[in-house]
């Protein structure tokens, strides 16, 4: 198969992750009221910028080794 | 409730999410080739993917939102359906069936039948598997379109038509290996967007301590001991004393073994999953892979409806009440969401549930094309067409199999008896399933007829059983008692569906064996090479250091879950 599945998971939560992260420091403090006075927004967007990050790490050095395509 | 009302970053994730679903199929079209690339993946999956996807594909809108329903309503015995119901059939389907499906070649679960038994036993196999597919996933749809009608004000043919389209386009595009991929995708983004509900959840009520304090009431106002929905064996000891009304016996049996071997060890949607694996090692990993994160599911599935019942009762009506005074326990999962997060987390969450329907939804037509295009169309429409026009075939029947699955969905809508009414067929055509594999793989001496009429008599045994027994308080009907007089009462619905399973699994065993001792054997020694124990060579797995091999990882999947069930006691 040519296309490393970790990639797109990465790239996906990734992009979840910044999205949540901003929200987070933009976002009006009271809407957090609901989840117990904590930035829920900002901490998992972080949470997942971390997973994404390491999804993408493990899916790059494969696609380097082998030109047009991933490991598996 | 309250219709939950979604900001901008909601609709963004949303849409990040169909734009990645819809690209990865995409990206895909170029490697379908053949036949075998649209409905196995050309056999090229890695163990991790089709183990992930394994998972997924059963992960349903059954499992998120019943379970979590079950989980409010029965407490910490629902872990039953995964310590006892799945794991241990697990691990038995691929340390000991799999050598044989994927040894054998045989490209789908009916063929298999065929190679081992007979045409028509295959023949029945794939008709019910064909039709059962198409409901079921009407169904799914039908209730991701009633809850998000419900949670979010969405109307009901918006989302039948958006989920019907996105899961046609990508399977279309893409083959098995879209679903696949996409479900690997899905299982990611149901475990990280559920994760910070329990977390929050389980905060709220302060740890497990808290909730197993708070569910203590909700067990005494229901008149059980107060660890009834926080202990998940200890209640076991007669019907009367848990509020599923099920004793060990039915449970072990009915559920651990008939029903939980009858489903993992047979039915196409999930065995699929580990064909489609690169090589023999692989697909025998798939479901031991699928285990690890499975046993750890109830945390996931069942704790926000343990947490939703908990608050619901200690803080008064959390839960919408319907006119008999029970909670709604569907909506636990909805309500939670809209409780504890806030707009960006709450496009997540919501994110995820459209993803377990979809992942649920795509597994069946996924198996539907398979089986449609080469159990029926290939043997008894079209056979000896070239493999492109099985392609074409492929396409086609993803196209009219999600067409099917619409009109079921309206028609439930329209007909919700009917619907029950096919379920409960397909319960008794299943039940039995599990005892034609067990013969035909461990006993070369079962015949193709003791096969087929061994399955029909046990579905007839399931069905007559239903109908002479009522579960405790039911009028007689679809619910049971439809040949008269109901002969036996049980203290519950489950334990009249375990001890149906029972009926026919037992039946059906006894059966094949009787009849295939009386008729002749239809296949010789060499023709069953293969496909049944005793006469395949052993997988040794010598080659592989012992940490690697299948048996180990078995034999570690079984002891942690023994320890869950130690633990949670």
């Amino acid at each position: 198969m040519n296309l490393d599945l970790r990639l797109p998971i990465g790239l996906m939560f990734t992009v979840f992750g910044a999205l949540l992260t901003v929200f987070g420091l933009a976002s009006d403090k009271a809407i957090y009221a609901r989840s117990l006075g904590i930035n829920v927004n900002l901490w998992w967007g972080l949470v997942l910028l971390a997973f994404g990050a390491v999804m993408l790490g493990l899916a790059l050095p494969g696609a380097r080794a082998r030109p047009g395509g991933g490991r598996s | 409730m309250h219709q939950i009302q979604l900001g901008a970053i909601d609709y963004a994730i949303l849409i990040v999410y169909f734009g990645f679903v819809l690209g990865i199929g995409w990206i895909l079209r170029r490697y379908v080739r053949t036949s075998e690339d649209f409905f196995l993946s050309g056999r090229s999956i890695p163990a991790w993917i089709a183990g992930l996807a394994f998972l997924s594909a059963n992960l349903g809108a059954q499992e998120v939102i019943g379970m979590a329903a079950s989980g409010a309503k029965y407490g910490m015995m629902t872990s039953h359906f995964y310590w006892v119901g799945a794991i241990p059939a697990m691990v038995f389907v691929g340390i000991f069936m799999m050598p044989f499906y994927y040894g054998s070649r045989a490209r789908s679960v009916p063929e298999y039948l065929r190679l081992r038994f007979d045409e028509k036993t295959r023949g029945f196999n794939a008709i019910t598997f064909a039709v059962m597919t198409v409901f079921s996933s009407g169904i799914s749809m039908y209730a991701l379109a009633k809850l998000l009608e419900l949670v979010l004000g969405w109307s009901f043919h918006t989302s039948v038509v958006l989920s019907a389209v996105i899961v046609l386009v990508y399977i279309f595009l893409g083959g098995l290996t879209s679903a696949i991929y996409n479900e690997v995708l899905q299982f990611f983004l149901i475990v990280l967007g559920f994760l910070p509900l329990v977390l929050l959840g389980l905060k709220d009520v302060g740890g497990w301590a808290g909730l197993t304090a708070k569910l203590a009431p909700v067990a005494t106002q229901a008149g059980y001991a107060p660890g009834a929905w926080s202990d998940s064996w200890r209640h076991l000891g007669s019907a009367s004393a848990n509020p599923m009304g099920v004793e060990w016996f039915g449970m072990v049996m009915g559920l651990g073994f008939v029903l939980s071997f009858g489903y993992w060890c047979t039915d196409f949607l999930v065995i699929q999953r580990a064909m489609a694996a690169e090589s023999m090692t692989a697909a025998r990993r798939t479901p031991l892979m699928a285990a690890i994160p499975k046993m750890l599911f109830p945390a996931l599935v069942i704790l926000p409806g343990m947490i939703a019942i908990a608050l619901h009762t200690d803080r008064g009506g959390l839960l919408p009440v319907g006119s008999d005074g029970t909670p709604n326990y569907n909506l636990a999962v909805p309500v939670l969401l809209a409780h504890y997060l806030p707009s960006g987390l709450l496009g997540l969450g919501l994110t995820a549930l459209m993803a377990s329907f979809m992942s649920g939804m795509a597994g069946n037509v996924t198996a539907f094309n398979t089986v449609w295009t080469y159990d029926i169309y290939q043997s008894y429409i079209r056979p000896g067409r070239t493999d492109r026009h099985y392609l074409r075939m492929g396409h086609a029947a993803t196209v009219f199999g999600i067409v099917f699955s619409v009109a079921a969905a309206y028609a439930t809508t329209r007909f919700n008896n009917i619907m029950d009414m096919l379920q409960l067929v397909f319960a008794f055509v299943n039940a039995p399933l599990f005892a034609t594999f067990l013969l035909g793989m461990f006993w070369r001496r079962a015949t193709g007829h003791g096969a087929f009429f061994g399955l029909l008599i046990g579905t007839v045994a399931a069905a007559t059983h239903h109908g002479l027994t009522l579960p405790h308080g039911a009028m007689p009907g679809l619910k049971g008692a439809f040949l008269g007089t109901a002969v036996h009462t049980y203290p519950s619905e489950m334990a009249q569906n375990f001890w149906t399973a029972i009926v026919a699994w037992t039946s059906c065993f006894i059966a094949t064996i009787v009849i295939s001792l009386l008729t002749g054997r239809n296949k010789s020694d060499d023709e069953l090479r293969g496909l049944v124990y005793s006469l395949t060579p052993r997988l040794t797995d010598r080659d592989l250091p012992w940490y690697k091999r299948p048996a180990t990882l078995g034999v570690v999947v079984l002891g942690l879950t023994a320890l869950l069930n130690i633990i949670f006691w």
